[in-house]
């Protein structure tokens, strides 16, 4: 495994052939079928380049253009765990569930390593996301080795769970693709609250798979806290079915570039999804959030506003669609994006899209772009606040107002942090 | 005291202060009247440091300091306080975290030590009672979901909280009902004394039935051009500011 790596698609396509005897599930047959099928759209694809319009301003060159290889060797012993918001969590290093580091005893229900449940997965994995569905989707059914594993029985109330995922520096560029599935059976709930953190020249492409059943509630925090070395490439797909929730809040602020691609259906009447976020990026980084939200069902809402905070020369990019079939009537569709531009190097590109087959349906979006209001800052300095002061209140009032649709409290409470956190290294850097 | 001496200034190049001469003596109450677009507003921004008003000659001084050459925050630590005619409204930011940061603020920057949370709290809810203020004013947005008194009443408890020596009151009683205004009268009324003085900027005489001034100063295109004792007030809510441009 010494042999030198070829870049961009070719290189990821060597390392398959390379591993795939090796690769969780390797004497599955519905699973080598799978990454087989993966790596023929994968082959035939590549990276997406920016001539498909989905990735009209998120540029993946840099991530085409270099080496990875797959992180060989488990990383041992202790790590340092960001800290803890709930009781329960699963912790991944490198993509590989880690036992010893996890938190997961007493639970009724499957929560945990999705290599070491490969059977229970079969039905499920690769049912939302197509290995033909997009690029990313292929690059990960192709190389995944592990991921997290949730299976909630109906009616049962799953409480709070983390997620941690965590990037070991091995001291050269490397990838991981790590696969969750997360069904919750009719009437279930769970909140889980997710932290990506690591280091070192990675690729982070996660693809989760979730599956709302009748009445099912899913609240799922994510803070994307990677590094400014990172690449983190994440895409969800969600189907909610009739009378359920699927939430999603996501706080991007690190990884030199972060793709934030969301696809939700509200397959059954009454479903409700909620996606929400603070997306930032300071000099040099690259950050893009990218929403499908399928209205495929009558008497459904769905909820986004997004928030971008963009510093230095940096680029913002926020895309979202909703598509309402003709079957969907009465839908309730709301969508807002806004982004403060701190500096005037910085770039945002915003796309609603809306497509609409249904007569009866009640949709609104709204976009704006905007530096700090010159009126509010001169309102504090004339109290005795001094600018940089002013600025940071200012600032944070605009993230702060992102997370007040959270009524999780630890969660609000966790995505308040990394807000914060994220603003308070920005002062640090001024 | 406050001195302004043959001050200019002009926004995108049009001139709107044509060379005001005022002084304002510490413990002194004045009010300036004027008719729209006479520059009274133009005044309380170019003395509380406002953006996008040049200074093109003149001076002002207050207690010796030039306070024009101060950064806005700067001007509001030495003492200098604008009560907004159109208080901003700042979704995200607490009113208890904003009052509470300006107070630091400026106690920091004059060497005073800064006040914790339970003693703001203490603070505040006196001054708020004496406002006839509810505490839930202090849990929402700064100004978000203020009526319009409430906005003004905001502004008085900042100006009572902050303790300034000369506070300029802009339009303090536009869109005020007379039970607010009492209220915004009684707070400035209630801060007067040896070392405080005030600018009232006002279009009606209205106010000053209650803030009574020492001196009234009328300001017509960009000048001062009548000063006086109260009566000037009554004088020109009887006879408009017509009569008194004829005169002067």
């Amino acid at each position: 495994m010494t042999a030198p790596v070829a870049t961009g698609a070719a290189g990821f396509l060597a390392r398959y052939e390379g591993l795939k005897v090796h690769l969780p599930g390797a004497r599955k047959p519905w699973l080598n079928t799978l990454r087989a099928d993966a790596a023929v759209h994968f082959a035939a694809r590549g990276f997406p380049t920016r001539r498909i319009e989905q990735w009209k301003y998120t540029d993946l060159a840099p991530v085409a253009q270099s080496s990875f290889a797959e992180p060989l060797t488990m990383v041992e012993g202790a790590i340092a765990l960001p800290v803890a918001n709930a009781a329960h969590r699963a912790v991944f290093v490198d993509g590989r569930f880690r036992s010893d580091l996890s938190t997961l005893d007493g639970l009724a229900h499957r929560v945990g390593s999705l290599a070491q449940d490969l059977n229970a997965a079969e039905p499920f994995l690769g049912a939302l996301a197509k290995p033909g569905s997009e690029p990313l989707v292929a690059l990960n059914t192709m190389l995944f080795e592990d991921g997290l594993f949730i299976d909630l029985p109906e009616g049962l109330d799953g409480g709070l769970l983390e997620l941690v995922s965590i990037a070991v520096d091995p001291g050269r560029p490397f990838a991981f693709h790590p696969r969750h599935l997360i069904r919750l059976a009719a009437g279930a709930r769970l909140t889980l609250i997710e932290t990506a953190t690591g280091r070192g020249q990675c690729l982070h492409n996660p693809v989760f798979e979730i599956e709302v059943a009748e009445g099912a509630t899913f609240t799922h925090g994510r803070m994307l806290q990677e590094e400014a070395t990172v690449f983190h490439l994440s895409t969800i797909y969600a189907a909610i079915a009739a009378g359920g929730t699927y939430d999603n809040f996501t706080v991007a602020a690190g990884p030199r570039l972060t793709r934030n691609e969301i696809h939700a259906a509200l397959t059954g009447p009454k479903a409700a999804c909620h996606m929400n976020g603070a997306q930032m990026a300071a000099d040099g980084q690259h950050v893009d959030t990218t929403t499908s939200l399928d209205h495929a069902a009558p008497d459904c809402a769905s909820r986004q506003t997004y928030k971008t905070v963009l510093a230095g020369r940096s680029r913002g990019v926020f895309q979202g669609k909703i598509f309402v079939h003709q079957a969907a009537q009465k839908t309730d569709g709301y969508q807002m994006n806004q982004a403060l531009l701190l500096s005037e190097n910085a770039e945002i590109d915003s796309k609603p899209q809306l497509e609409i087959y249904a007569d009866d349906v009640k949709c609104s979006h709204g976009a704006t772009v905007g530096a700090l209001d010159a009126d509010s800052l001169f309102y504090l300095r004339s109290r005795g606040i001094p600018e940089s002061q002013a600025k940071a209140m200012l600032v944070e009032a605009f993230l702060h107002e992102a997370v007040e649709t959270v009524t999780d409290e630890t969660l609000r409470t966790a995505l308040t942090r990394a807000l914060d956190n994220w603003w308070a290294r920005q002062g640090a850097a001024a | 005291m406050l001195r302004i001496e043959g001050l200019t200034a002009e926004i995108d190049g049009k001139q709107i202060l044509k060379g005001i001469d005022l002084e304002v003596p510490t413990g002194e109450v004045h009010a300036i009247m004027g008719p729209n677009g006479s520059g009274k507003s133009t005044l309380s921004y170019v003395l509380s440091g406002r953006e996008g008003y040049e200074v093109t000659g003149g001076s002002a001084t207050f207690d010796g300091h030039d306070i024009l050459a101060m950064e806005p925050e700067e001007r509001a630590a030495a003492g200098l306080f604008l009560a907004f005619q159109y208080p901003v409204e700042l979704p995200g930011v607490g009113n208890a975290t904003f009052l509470r940061t300006a107070l630091n603020a400026q106690r920091k920057a004059r060497g005073e030590s800064e006040l914790d949370a339970m003693q703001f709290l203490k603070l505040a809810r006196e001054r708020m009672k004496a406002l006839s203020m509810s505490d839930d004013m202090l849990k929402r947005g700064v100004n978000v979901g203020f009526s319009g008194g409430e906005k003004k009443r905001n502004e008085i408890l900042q100006m009572a909280l902050l303790k300034p020596s000369i506070a300029i009151l802009d339009e303090t009683d536009s869109g005020l009902d007379i039970d607010a205004l009492k209220i915004v009268a009684d707070g400035v009324n209630a801060m007067r004394g040896p070392d405080f003085s005030a600018l009232v900027i006002t279009h009606y005489q209205r106010l000053l039935d209650y803030i009574v001034p020492d001196r009234v100063h009328v300001l017509m295109q960009g000048r001062i051009v009548k000063s006086g004792g109260p009566e000037l007030a009554k004088e020109l809510e009887a006879q408009g500011y017509a009569a008194v441009q004829a005169a002067a």
